[in-house]
C-alpha cells in the first residue's frame, strides 16, 4: 500500500511538469505581460527592451519556463509582471474563499445525495424515486451558468419587489474584510453554494442509487435477509456500507472537477475566489498569475485523483495493489 | 417449428439482461408471429442482423424515442432557421427594446436590449449549437478512436505513451485551458471553437476503445484473420472495429451534449464564438446584463436544457439497445 502511494506520488511529478510546461506555452503565447505598458506614451522602446530583458521575455519559451520554475520555488509562485506584486497572497486569499464555497457545497451535496440515493434504491419505482430521478436528469442537462443566473435573478427580484434580503447575489461580505463564518458571509455564499450543490447532488444521488441497487442484488444481502435480520439492519449494515465505496471515489474525482469549474459560478456571483481571479488576470494578460492558478488547480486535481485511488483501495480490501 | 421459436437466436442471448426490458417472453412471441407468417408463406426464416435487433430494442425504449422526436423537431427548427425565424438575428429595432414576450409582431420570446427579436436569435442559436455539437463529437470520435485503437491493438510502449498523453490531458484543468487557448486565438468561428473543444473531448473515448481493443485482440477470430494473412490495418478496422461500434456510438452521442454545454459556457464567458454568430450561451449572457428581464435568461437556457436532456435520453436508449451488457452509470 505504502509503496503504491509513493509510486503514485512520484508518477504525478512528471505529469505536473509536462502539464505545467504545456500550460506555460499556451499562456505565454496568449498574453504579452508588457502589452499594457506599450500603450503608455512616454515609455521608450529602450525601456521596454530593458524590461523585457530583465524579465527574460526575450528568451525562448523553454528558457522562460525554467526561470519561471525557479521563481515558483524560490519566490512562492513569483511576482505578477503587471502589478509587480507578489502573487502568493492573492492566491491564498482567493483559494480560501473558493475552498469554503466548494467544500460546503460538496459536503452538503454528498450528504443529501447519499440519503436520497438510499431512499430511491430501497423504494425503487416509487413517486419519490421518479421525482429525484427526473431531478437528477435535469441536473445533468442544466448548464451551470444558467442555474447560477436563475438563482441570481430570482433573489435579486425578491429584493427589488419585497425589499427582503434573503441571500445576496454577489460579493463575499457587505463590508470588505468581514468574518469568514458570519451570518453575513453565509448569506453571500449561499447562492454559489446552492448552484454547485444542485449539479453535484444530481450526480451523487444517481450514483448512490445505482450503487445501492448493485449491492441489493448480491448474495450476501440475500444471506443477511435469510438469516432473519431486520430490514433496516440489512440496509444500513450490509448494503449502505458497501454501496458507499464507489461514491467516495466519484466524490473525490468530482471535487477536483468542481474546483476547476467554479470559474463560471464565481464569475457570475463576482465572488473573490481563485476562478474569478483567474478570469480577471487572463483578461489582463497577466502570464504569471494565470500560471499560478493553473498550477494550483492542477495540483488540486492530481491530489484528489490520488485521494480517490487510495481511498478506493483502503475502503475495499478486495482491491490489491501489487 | 415450435422448437425453432422457443430457441432464441444465439446472438440475442443477452436480451434478457437489459435492465427495464419487458423480458424475453415478449420478444419471442413477437418473433413467433414473424416465423408463423414466413413459414405460412413457405419461406425460410430470414436472419436478422445485430443491427435489426438493436433497432427493435431502441424503438421499444419509449423515453428515447420521444426524445428523438423532440430533438429532431428542435434541430429541424435550427436547420431551417432562415425559413422559420420571423426576423434576421441581427435586425434591430431601437424603438422596441426589452419588450416582454408577445404575439404582436411575432416576438414570442420578447426582444433584447437593442430590439433584436429573441425568438429568431434563439432559433439561429440552435443551429450554431447543433453545428458545434455534431462537429466536436465527430472530430473527437475519429481522434479518440484512432488513439484508442492503436494503443489497444499494438500495446507495449505505444500503448504506454498514448495512455500517458491521455492521462495528461485529463489532468489539465479543462475549462481554464480552454479559456487560455480561446484567449490566445481570440473569438472565432464555430468551426475553430469546435476544433479546440475536440482537443479535450477525445480522451474518454480513447480509453474505452483501448479497453475494448485490448480484450478483442485476443479473440479467436483475430487469430484466424492473422492466420489468413490479414494485415494489422485490416484486422483493426475490418474485424475488431465493428465489434466496438456500440460503445463508440453511445459515447459520440453523449459527446454532442457535453460539447453543446461547454460551447455555451465558453460563449457565456465571452471566450467562445465571435460576436456576429448567434449562440445560445451568448444569449444567456445578455440575460445577465438585464436581470429584471427574465425572458432573456429563461428561453435560451430552456432550449439548451431541452437539447441536452433529449440527447442524454437518446444516449441511454442507444446504450440499452447497442450495448446491453453494460450497466449505465452516469458520470
Amino acid at each position: 500500500m505504502l509503496t503504491y502511494i509513493i509510486r503514485r506520488v512520484l508518477y504525478s511529478i512528471p505529469v505536473l511538469i509536462v502539464s505545467s510546461f504545456l500550460s506555460f506555452t499556451f499562456v505565454s503565447l496568449a498574453g504579452n505581460p508588457l502589452g499594457q505598458l506599450r500603450i503608455v506614451p512616454n515609455i521608450s522602446q529602450n525601456t521596454l527592451n530593458n524590461l523585457s530583458h530583465q524579465y527574460h521575455l526575450d528568451k525562448p519559451i523553454p528558457i522562460r519556463y525554467m526561470y519561471w520554475v525557479e521563481d515558483v520555488f524560490t519566490h512562492k509562485l513569483g511576482n505578477s509582471l503587471q502589478t509587480l506584486q507578489p502573487i502568493w497572497p492573492d492566491i491564498t486569499r482567493t483559494l480560501g474563499h473558493t475552498l469554503q464555497v466548494v467544500m460546503t457545497a460538496e459536503i452538503l451535496a454528498l450528504i443529501l445525495g447519499i440519503l436520497v440515493g438510499i431512499f430511491s434504491a430501497t423504494r425503487q419505482y416509487s413517486f419519490f424515486d421518479y421525482f429525484f430521478t427526473s431531478f437528477s436528469f435535469l441536473g445533468f442537462a442544466m448548464p451551470v451558468f444558467w442555474v447560477a443566473l436563475l438563482l441570481q435573478i430570482a433573489f435579486t427580484d425578491i429584493y427589488l419587489h419585497w425589499h427582503v434580503r434573503i441571500f445576496y447575489a454577489s460579493g463575499l461580505n457587505s463590508v470588505p474584510g468581514g468574518s469568514a463564518w458570519s451570518i453575513d458571509r453565509l448569506q453571500h455564499i449561499a447562492l454559489p453554494v446552492l448552484t454547485l450543490m444542485i449539479i453535484s447532488f444530481a450526480l451523487y444521488s444517481r450514483f448512490m442509487r445505482a450503487s445501492m441497487l448493485d449491492v441489493l442484488n448480491t448474495d450476501y444481502v440475500r444471506t443477511a435477509r435469510a438469516k432473519g435480520l431486520p430490514e433496516w439492519r440489512v440496509i444500513m449494515g450490509h448494503v449502505f456500507r458497501n454501496a458507499l465505496i464507489p461514491i467516495i471515489t466519484v466524490a473525490a474525482l468530482n471535487i477536483g472537477a468542481v474546483f476547476g469549474g467554479a470559474i463560471i459560478t464565481e464569475t457570475i456571483f463576482t465572488l473573490d475566489g481563485i476562478g474569478f481571479y483567474f478570469v480577471n488576470r487572463l483578461g489582463a494578460g497577466d502570464v504569471y498569475a494565470v500560471m499560478a492558478y493553473l498550477v494550483v488547480t492542477s495540483v488540486i486535481i492530481v491530489l484528489f485523483n490520488l485521494i480517490a485511488d487510495i481511498l478506493y483501495g483502503f475502503l475495499d480490501p478486495r482491491i490489491r495493489y501489487e | 417449428m415450435s422448437e425453432m421459436t422457443s430457441r432464441p437466436d444465439p446472438r440475442n442471448e443477452h436480451e434478457g439482461l437489459v435492465p427495464g426490458e419487458q423480458g424475453i417472453g415478449r420478444m419471442l412471441s413477437g418473433q413467433a408471429a414473424v416465423v408463423d407468417s414466413t413459414v405460412a408463406a413457405g419461406l425460410e426464416i430470414k436472419a436478422r442482423s445485430q443491427w435489426a435487433y438493436a433497432r427493435k430494442r431502441f424503438i421499444r425504449h419509449r423515453l428515447a424515442m420521444a426524445s428523438l422526436i423532440v430533438l429532431t423537431f428542435v434541430f429541424g427548427v435550427g436547420i431551417f432557421a432562415n425559413i422559420i425565424a420571423p426576423y434576421s438575428y441581427q435586425a434591430f429595432d431601437l424603438t422596441n427594446i426589452l419588450h416582454a414576450p408577445t404575439t404582436v409582431g411575432h416576438h414570442y420570446f420578447g426582444t433584447d436590449d437593442i430590439g433584436r427579436d429573441y425568438f429568431s436569435g434563439c432559433i439561429y442559436g440552435i443551429r450554431t449549437s447543433l453545428e458545434v455539437g455534431v462537429f466536436v463529437a465527430f472530430l473527437a470520435t475519429i481522434f479518440g478512436l484512432l488513439v484508442g485503437a492503436v494503443a489497444g491493438y499494438f500495446g507495449g510502449w505505444i500503448d504506454n505513451l498514448l495512455m500517458r498523453i491521455t492521462d495528461l490531458v485529463l489532468t489539465l484543468p479543462a475549462l481554464a485551458i480552454l479559456l487560455v487557448v480561446a484567449a490566445l486565438l481570440g473569438q472565432g468561428s464555430q468551426w475553430r471553437v469546435s476544433f479546440i473543444l475536440a482537443g479535450f473531448f477525445w480522451t474518454g473515448l480513447a480509453r474505452i476503445v483501448r479497453g475494448l481493443f485490448l480484450s478483442l485482440r485476443e479473440k479467436e477470430y483475430v487469430e484466424a484473420a492473422k492466420a489468413c494473412g490479414s494485415g494489422n490495418m485490416r484486422i483493426m478496422f475490418r474485424h475488431i472495429l465493428p465489434n466496438t461500434l456500440g460503445p463508440i456510438i453511445v459515447n459520440g452521442t453523449l459527446a454532442v451534449a457535453t460539447a453543446i454545454l461547454t460551447e455555451a459556457a465558453l460563449s457565456f464567458l465571452g471566450f467562445g464564438i465571435k460576436a456576429t454568430t448567434p449562440s445560445l450561451g451568448k444569449l444567456v449572457a445578455s440575460g445577465q446584463a438585464n436581470p429584471t428581464d427574465w425572458w432573456l435568461t429563461v428561453f435560451p437556457g430552456l432550449i439548451i436544457v431541452t437539447i441536452v436532456l433529449c440527447i442524454n435520453f437518446i444516449g441511454d436508449g442507444l446504450r440499452d439497445a447497442l450495448d446491453p451488457t453494460q450497466r449505465r452509470l452516469r458520470a
